[in-house]
């Protein structure tokens, strides 16, 4: 059952107001339940992971490592394909600097899209500059669609190695149609990374069914705190990509002229990791099974609609991307107003909102804006947020006039 | 940023010295990175004093209002006095409680406007 009262912040006042959150595509607000097992770490079995034979290192271990076969079950993966990262970013460098510096080749294609996060976009022109391979992206239509017969062209080129693509784009908050992508790319032999790091705040992730090689998704979008995510990567892939930082725990054995790699998944988990992280992003995945999915996307088709409604009553509002399936991520143009304006004075009403190009310059240049205004909303907002929105947002516009 | 900030709103709607400037002694650019707002600035000297000051750009409401107040402040001051103004001198001249986070709105057109006396 969605209970807004599980979110302790959402109470707080900015300048004595009540708080209204709609920067959830940023970061996601955090439950009790996420808070207190965070909490509960470090005050109660704070020790290092898979080390040391002493009671209190083996429940902190057994807690972490609980957390990984948690969110192994919810996106379907193996526990060894389930890999603790900092996040979506951390995941998506990983695969550009193992899989990527070892498989691609300088006649090699690979395709994105230009509806990518920047965290798509820059590790891939990074190793590009080392390798010199050829970067070509899927075009976005008006609709804010990825153009599929486009993609379909592009991955038919000889040499495409890697599809890397949103499974949702942050801005627009269109999905994209993954399912036929991928098949395609495997048709080609070609892998296939996704972003999940916004869709996963909306939609549950079945990694068998997308059949995707790999996926990054971020803790703290999906109500976990920041600085914890994961990397999913098929087993056999994993298995044949080197290491990528070097360190305790991804090591089986350490000699004065060569080491042995750890096994999967700790081969890729080098250092201390963020251990209160993980069992807090355990305790946010097995907050939203109790919440349930059907739940959460039917409160949000109801969000996205009405605010949709709402929005069209307002003659100088542009949403960018109205094309369907769309989360309730909404990009706004006012007109006569300039996005961070928008954000620094809704902001003095307590309305949180995000201004800027939400790091995807590309599509903001293809849309022809430079930045634009985000409200991002997430299963516990409210009907009578969006009306205070609106009527702000009214305020604000006379106020220009 | 305050709403009711009419002094903002004036030089936002109504920028002063909006334009080229052809024969200008220096010419810089200043980009925020962060939201794509450019400001262009074209001065004009008279020994170590700023005679004239134009400007050509886009932006939010700070930055524009706050390069239009300068393009009108700043005339007849030196450039050892423009040099040392600051984000305190900005938050002056807007008149208006200016958070932390539009330092880079407030800053674009000083800047760009220092950078070229830097030159």
């Amino acid at each position: 059952m969605i209970k807004r009262t599980d979110f302790p912040i959402l109470t707080r006042k900015i300048k004595g107001r009540t708080l209204v959150y709609f920067d959830n595509a940023a970061t996601a607000q955090k439950p009790r339940a996420v808070i207190a097992a965070t909490v509960a770490y470090y005050k109660k079995y704070n020790a290092n992971v898979h080390r040391s034979l002493n009671p209190l290192a083996d429940e902190a271990t057994k807690r972490y490592e609980a957390a990984r076969d948690t969110i192994a079950a919810a996106i379907l993966a193996r526990r060894e394909e389930v890999i603790f990262t900092r996040g979506a970013t951390e995941g998506i460098n990983l695969v550009a600097r193992t899989w990527g510096a070892e498989n691609l080749k300088p006649n090699d294609r690979i395709v994105l899209s230009l509806a990518e996060h920047h965290a798509n976009i820059v590790p891939w022109l990074q190793l590009q500059a080392k390798i010199g391979f050829k970067l070509d992206y899927i075009p976005v239509k008006d609709s804010g669609a990825l153009d599929i017969q486009a993609a379909r062209r592009l991955l038919s080129r000889p040499r495409v190695r890697l599809l890397a693509l949103t499974q949702a784009s942050n801005v627009l908050g269109v999905v994209n149609p993954l399912g036929g992508l991928i098949r395609l790319a495997k048709s080609k032999k070609i892998i296939t990374l996704i972003d999940a790091a916004q869709s996963a705040a909306h939609r549950p992730i079945n990694v068998r069914s997308l059949g995707c090689d790999f996926l990054v998704l971020s803790g703290h979008k999906i109500w976990g705190p920041t600085g914890i995510g994961i990397l999913y990567g098929r087993r056999e892939l994993l298995e044949a990509m080197p290491p990528f930082l070097g360190g305790g725990d991804m090591i089986s054995a350490v000699y004065p002229d060569h080491f042995l790699t750890n096994s999967l998944p700790y081969k890729f988990e080098a250092g201390t990791p963020n251990i209160a992280g993980a069992i807090g992003l355990g305790a946010a995945v097995a907050y939203i099974n109790q919440v349930s999915w059907p739940e959460i996307k039917r409160r949000e088709r109801a969000l996205t609609a009405y605010f949709l409604k709402k929005i069209k009553t307002l003659k100088f509002v542009q949403i960018l991307g109205t094309a369907q399936p769309k989360l309730p991520v909404f990009s706004l143009l006012i007109k006569g107003i300039h996005p961070h304006d928008a954000a620094d004075l809704l902001g003095e009403e307590g309305i949180i909102l995000r201004a800027g190009h939400h790091c995807a310059q590309p599509l903001h240049e293809r849309y022809g804006v430079a930045a634009s205004l985000r409200a991002s909303l997430s299963f516990y907002n409210t009907e009578a947020e969006i009306d205070f929105f609106v009527k702000k947002l009214q305020e604000l516009y006379q106020a220009f006039q | 940023m305050d709403i009711y900030a009419q002094n903002i709103l004036d030089h936002y709607k109504h920028p002063r010295n909006y334009g080229s400037l052809p024969d200008a002694d220096l010419r810089q650019k200043g980009i925020n990175a962060t939201c794509g707002d450019e400001i262009s600035v074209a001065l004009k000297l008279s020994g170590q004093k700023i005679k004239e000051i134009r400007f050509l750009g886009r932006g939010c409401a700070i930055s524009q209002a706050a390069i239009s107040i300068l393009t009108e402040e700043l005339i007849g001051q030196t450039k050892k006095d423009v040099l040392a103004l600051s984000f305190a001198d900005i938050k002056r001249l807007l008149g208006v409680p200016i958070s932390e986070r539009r330092y880079k709105c407030a800053m674009l057109g000083l800047e760009a406007i220092q950078a070229a006396l830097r030159d």
